[in-house]
């Protein structure tokens, strides 16, 4: 028995270690260390570019799936356009379309958000995104399978992998940096210690980011300020810039990394009692950024938690010290990966699975020039025109509130976009 | 989904509002965690700003008009049951259900789907979509991308159509006549609530 089990189990072993030298060989080779110098051997835009053919030919095969069946295809990626059946006039159901949107909207701000992305009518081979459910032939449930098998059998423990080393290297490194005595040498190591280990979380989470305007990027003793739709954000922008921090302390492993990354360099946070305190919150920021040999701070005006239903006024607060503004906006594609949190239906680790489970998450940073409060102006009014700027860039839509009415106030640009589209269907025929 | 009967019990008068409407378990879940989120003040009902405060139905042409007939003739607040029988005229229709059986009306029926577009046109109630309103209605759709000729003769067009009567307005008889060729079931049905 025993001379059958040794040389079995030897084999094992050495495939085993082996196979994981080669894993982490190929990890360090590929990601880890080009992490470190921040540069990029161009493989995940390779791998967007094999997606998006792989999406176009699995919309095509829906495509002609339903016109088989003769039935009508939701389309999720619709840039607007109004649906008219018959000859392009105006006829008395054209109404129907709008009312079935508006009432849609009530029911989920976010998948109808989903639904007026104006991107690629294209399946991306997730379930949790497709709504034709019925017209999958053959051939895609098999492609389908094989994708959730590499996402969930590959990609996610790869991922996983990466995240932990990242982290962990950030809780580590910084602490041991931390033993250093003040100086520009523990500033400088603290930036490339802080910035490595964000390259790897973004690989951790194939996250291919293009940043735009590079030359107005925040700069010390000044304010970094942009919108938020995702915890992921921070790490998104942290791995191109460093920031100092502001947020709450909290317990469990978030609390151990905030704690060790304050040790290598000073980021603001805030015991739970006092959060509260808006005077000494607003100290705390404004000594801070006095300081010119400090990181410029990051802040999300819209609050800490995301909510998708609606876009939260600017708090005021971080408005009112005084400091130049750098207004940054983000915009997620989402034709590779889903990055709106409902953090009413997932939870944090939930939702970071799902992040992880997905092809990739592709977005746009883009860096816009600095503001300045100008004379006469108060801080809600510049509060409002740097949410302007950035929901213009970003093209989101900028409720702006009537304080005193607490009414919601749209713009009257984007009501506009959806007239001239409906327009452009019946300006058509000529019209006298 | 084990546990949903459970959660179930956070929403009162669920198992009524499921006959009543047709809508499952999971529907009724979902549209009480939405009616928890947009009643950001917590006060069990909702009103006219919390309606007015969803961007993507402020930039609706006709947002306003939905939240009007949608949810205030004649009230000022919403609560989740009639929230919940509001947005059941929005379900696909029922293929079982025929005009002839003993069962009322169900609020997604073709008729029933019909009456609340025609409310939207016809916002003083009278039973009738008059010249006026119907310019209205247009006006709202197409903003500043018309003149004021092209608008009256799109109008005037419309009701030469419709009106079959002659009297100047579109009575419900003549709407739903005007769209009896249209799949009203696609139109005017939600795509995520099945």
């Amino acid at each position: 028995m025993e001379l059958f089990f040794n040389p079995f189990d030897n084999l094992l072993c050495i495939l085993l270690g082996i196979s994981f030298t080669v894993w982490f060989t190929l990890l360090l080779v590929f990601i880890i260390v080009p992490a470190i110098f921040g540069v990029s051997f161009g493989i995940r835009r390779l791998y967007m570019k094999t997606l998006l053919k792989v999406f176009e030919w699995a919309t095509l095969r829906i495509e002609r799936g339903a016109k088989e069946k003769n039935h009508h295809l939701y389309k999720p990626y619709s840039n607007g356009k109004v649906y008219l059946d018959s000859a392009p006039e105006f006829e008395m159901s054209d109404i129907f379309y709008f009312a079935r949107r508006g009432v849609e909207s009530i029911m989920d701000d976010e998948v109808t958000k989903r639904f007026s992305a104006e991107e690629l009518e294209s399946w991306n081979l997730l379930t949790r995104s497709n709504y034709n459910f019925h017209y999958i032939s053959l051939r895609l449930t098999v492609l389908w399978g094989l994708g959730l098998l590499i996402r969930y059998g590959f990609l996610l423990p790869l991922r996983v992998t990466l995240a932990f080393t990242g982290v962990g290297l950030l809780v580590f490194l910084t602490s041991v940096i931390g033993l250093l005595p003040n100086g520009r040498m523990k500033n400088f190591l603290s930036e490339k210690v802080h910035l490595m280990c964000y390259r790897i979380c973004v690989r951790a989470l194939t996250a291919i980011i293009t940043y735009h305007d590079s030359e107005n990027k925040p700069k010390n003793g000044g304010l970094c300020v942009a919108n938020h739709t995702s915890p992921i954000d921070v790490i998104i922008l942290a791995s191109d810039g460093c920031y100092a921090m502001v947020g709450q302390i909290h317990g469990g492993l978030m609390g151990v990394i905030q704690k060790s990354m304050v040790k290598a360099c000073p980021h603001i946070w805030f015991e739970r009692s006092e959060v509260k305190d808006r005077h000494l919150v607003a100290k705390r920021l404004s000594d801070h950024v006095e300081d010119k040999s400090k990181l410029p701070i990051l802040i999300f005006p819209e609050g800490t938690c995301i909510n998708n239903t609606s876009v939260m006024m600017f708090k005021k607060g971080s408005f009112e010290i005084g400091a130049t503004v750098y207004p940054v906006a983000i915009k997620y594609d989402p034709r590779f990966g889903d990055a709106f949190w409902n953090s009413s239906k997932f939870g944090m680790v939930n939702y970071l699975l799902r992040m992880m489970s997905s092809w990739a998450i592709v977005c746009s940073v883009w860096y816009l020039p600095p503001m300045s409060r100008e004379e006469g102006e108060d801080a809600v009014q510049f509060a409002n025109r740097v949410k302007a700027a950035i929901a213009r860039q970003g093209g989101l839509v900028d409720l702006l509130w009537d304080g005193g009415l607490k009414r919601a106030k749209v713009k009257d640009t984007f009501k506009e976009e959806q007239q001239k589209l409906y327009s452009k269907m019946l300006h058509n025929q000529s019209l006298n | 989904m084990g546990s949903s009967s459970s959660r179930l019990d956070r929403v009162p008068g669920a198992k009524d509002l499921m006959e009543e409407t047709g809508f499952s378990e999971t529907n009724i879940l979902c549209l009480y965690d939405r009616f928890e989120v947009l009643d950001r003040e917590e006060r069990g009902y909702l009103r006219l700003e919390d309606f007015e405060a969803i961007q993507q139905l402020a930039v609706n042409p006709i947002g306003d008009r939905i939240i009007g007939a949608f949810v205030f003739p004649g009230r000022e607040t919403l609560d989740f049951p009639s929230f919940v029988r509001v947005l059941a005229h929005f379900r696909p229709t029922d293929t079982t259900w025929s005009r002839s059986g003993s069962q009322p009306e169900p609020a997604n029926s073709r008729t029933r789907k019909l009456r609340f577009a025609f409310s939207l046109y016809d916002q003083d109630g009278d039973g009738k979509i008059s010249r006026a309103e119907l310019t209205e209605m247009l006006q709202a759709m197409l903003g500043m991308q018309v003149t004021d000729e092209q608008l009256q003769s799109i109008v005037g067009r419309a009701i030469q159509e419709a009106d079959l009567d002659r009297d100047g307005a579109i009575s419900f008889d003549e709407f739903k006549k005007s769209v009896e060729k249209v799949d009203i079931d696609h139109k005017m049905s939600t795509r995520f609530l099945r």
